[in-house]
């Protein structure tokens, strides 16, 4: 989907400790791989573990030379379901725009619950995914892996491949393991409608 | 821009300039951290535990002891580094002055961030605004590449023996120093012939000259204060030569300033830091309409690069000059402003000039307010007048 010369406009909603600004890092990390351009940036504010957090991507075939916060995603990442009655995500998201949201319904349910009109909805459950590859929940990496399947950014192997070179030189085996396989169930798992 | 490096990168702004400090590898770099420029010293402490360069780190207790550090090092035929910010800057200021008065080269990221009162980490260029008149040479760089860049070009001028004046390498907090972008790092090997060897005239350490740095000059001082002057304007040549000779080993140009469409542009827009690229980006866009617009992104603020402007400048109607801090001279604008307008005092020819204050404490440069502006610009192109000289854009007030 990220094939256009147009710059795709990423925007993730998670709370502090979540693992999203990590995520956006390394997604613009992926898109070298592509010999994409790229940005990833925070909201920069005191960050607290728990409470609502914002960070922000630019991906683009070309240079990028805007250096703005972005008002008007195409695509919207929502890491915690919780947050869907805090803050309105769908701010500035155009109406072909694209929602991924961490949750264990279908996108047919979740979408009963929230106004997104025609937007394109994609769940994925990076929450369960987490919990039973890794132990313990941080959904960054499932995110990220249903994230690149919907955008098409890198395939799984890819993805995969990176991760591993990537986590390779500072975690253990396991640790490294276990997140491929996160990674690699997210793209298998996330459901759109 | 061709790509003739080695290696391409995903890091944060701080993070390139912690590279390129490790490539230049210094003698000494005495340093104390302060968001938003911590990650520099982070990552360079990092790379000299690791033992990846021969700095001699000196964990000092303030940038006031910092930079007195620097100077004592410098003076003794070292090549030194430090980096700083916002209150820290402010913290070095009599130091700044010494730096620059004894001559002495080094180099100093300053990642641009308000200073207080209120209090506010965020991006705006008052802080190296106000060291503008302390003798050190200001380069200001648009992205985490250039500011790779200028880090690397900033010792050959600073080292210069024409010129022998410190150089200030000024980045935007958070918004490139905190932000992931895309950098070509350049071969250490060619860093290293690139930025030579340190070739001091004096030295303090040399028992076969022995000098003295630094007494009371009261019969002098005024000369020595017009031979700064003089320094200050050779390196406007300098800075051009270096940027030369960096494009062979890095294919990149730089100059004193960049310009878009200055060929043929009614109206042209001049800003320094990021802003620029936001405004390259609106540029663009109206010129693929049709519309002449350019635009001139200022690199070298110190020296000021007055008649190359006043020629890039020379065939425009309108002139909207974008300051990221003010005077507060009770409702001058901002300092680039001033300096332009005072560029062309001799100048028979005159551009209509207005200035836009933006982004104070951080507020965003969104693609809408440069819209916004441009609108009005063109209105003010068309017309022949302005009706407001200054403009705070952006304020919610």
């Amino acid at each position: 989907m990220i094939t256009t010369d147009e710059i795709t406009e990423i925007r993730w909603h998670a709370r502090g400790g979540q693992g999203a600004v990590t995520a956006a890092k390394m997604l613009a990390e992926m898109s070298l791989v592509k010999d994409m351009f790229f940005q990833a940036f925070p909201e920069y504010g005191p960050e607290r573990m728990g409470a609502p957090i914002q960070c922000f991507n630019r991906l683009s075939k070309h240079k990028i030379s805007t250096y703005c916060g972005v008002n008007y995603p195409q695509i919207v990442v929502v890491v915690d379901h919780t947050l869907l009655e805090v803050v309105d995500i769908t701010t500035g998201l155009p109406e072909d725009g694209i929602v991924l949201i961490n949750s264990h319904e279908n996108p047919s349910e979740t979408r009963k619950r929230i106004n997104l009109e025609g937007r394109k909805l994609y769940t994925i459950d990076a929450t369960n995914i987490s919990m039973e590859s890794l132990g313990r929940f941080m959904p960054n990496i499932p995110m990220l892996g249903a994230l690149l399947s919907i955008t098409e950014l890198l395939s799984k192997e890819e993805a995969a491949g990176y991760l591993k070179e990537s986590f390779e030189k500072k975690f253990p085996q396991k640790v490294v393991d276990s997140n491929i396989t996160a990674l690699e169930r997210a793209f298998e798992e996330v459901k759109g409608e | 821009m061709a790509v003739i490096n080695s290696k391409t990168v995903a890091i944060v702004g701080n993070e390139a300039v912690a590279e390129a400090m490790r490539q230049i590898n210094p003698d000494v770099v005495a340093a104390y951290p302060i968001t938003p420029q911590t990650d520099i010293v982070q990552a360079f402490s990092a790379i000299a535990a690791d033992g990846l360069v021969d700095t001699e780190l000196v964990n000092v207790e303030s940038e006031h002891s910092a930079m007195s550090a620097c100077i004592g090092a410098a003076s003794s035929g070292a090549r030194v580094m430090t980096a700083t910010c916002s209150q820290g800057l402010g913290l070095m200021w009599e130091l700044l002055y010494i730096a620059s008065g004894l001559r002495l080269p080094m180099v100093m990221p300053n990642v641009n961030r308000s200073l207080s009162a209120p209090i506010n980490i965020h991006c705006d260029h008052s802080d190296s605004m106000g060291a503008r008149d302390s003798g050190w040479i200001q380069l200001f760089s648009e992205n985490a590449q250039e500011a790779y860049d200028n880090i690397i070009q900033a010792v050959r001028i600073s080292e210069h023996p024409d010129v022998y004046l410190p150089v200030m390498v000024l980045m935007d907090g958070f918004i490139i120093s905190h932000a992931v972008d895309r950098v070509d790092l350049i071969d250490d090997e060619k860093v290293k012939n690139f930025v030579g060897e340190r070739n001091a005239p004096f030295t303090m350490l040399d028992p076969n000259n022995p000098v003295c740095v630094g007494p009371f000059v009261h019969s002098y001082y005024f000369e020595f204060k017009r031979q700064q002057e003089e320094a200050m304007a050779n390196a406007l040549p300098v800075i051009k030569n270096v940027s030369d000779e960096f494009e062979k080993i890095s294919g990149r140009t730089y100059g004193l300033f960049e310009t878009l469409g200055m060929e043929d542009a009614e109206f042209a827009v001049i800003a320094q830091g990021s802003g620029a690229g936001t405004i390259r980006h609106q540029v663009e866009c109206l010129r693929s309409n049709g519309i002449r617009a350019g635009m001139i992104k200022l690199r070298s603020f110190r020296p000021f690069p007055a008649e190359e402007l006043i020629k890039a400048l020379s065939g425009v109607k309108t002139v909207a000059v974008f300051d990221r801090s003010t005077t507060f001279a009770g409702g001058m604008g901002g300092p680039v402003f001033n300096e332009l307008r005072s560029s062309f005092y001799e100048q028979e020819a005159k551009p209509l000039m207005v200035n836009y204050v933006y982004g104070l404490g951080g507020r965003d440069l969104s693609v809408e307010l440069v819209k916004k502006a441009m609108e009005e610009i063109l209105e003010m192109n068309s017309s022949g007048k302005a009706e407001q000289k200054i403009n705070y854009l952006g304020l919610r007030e």
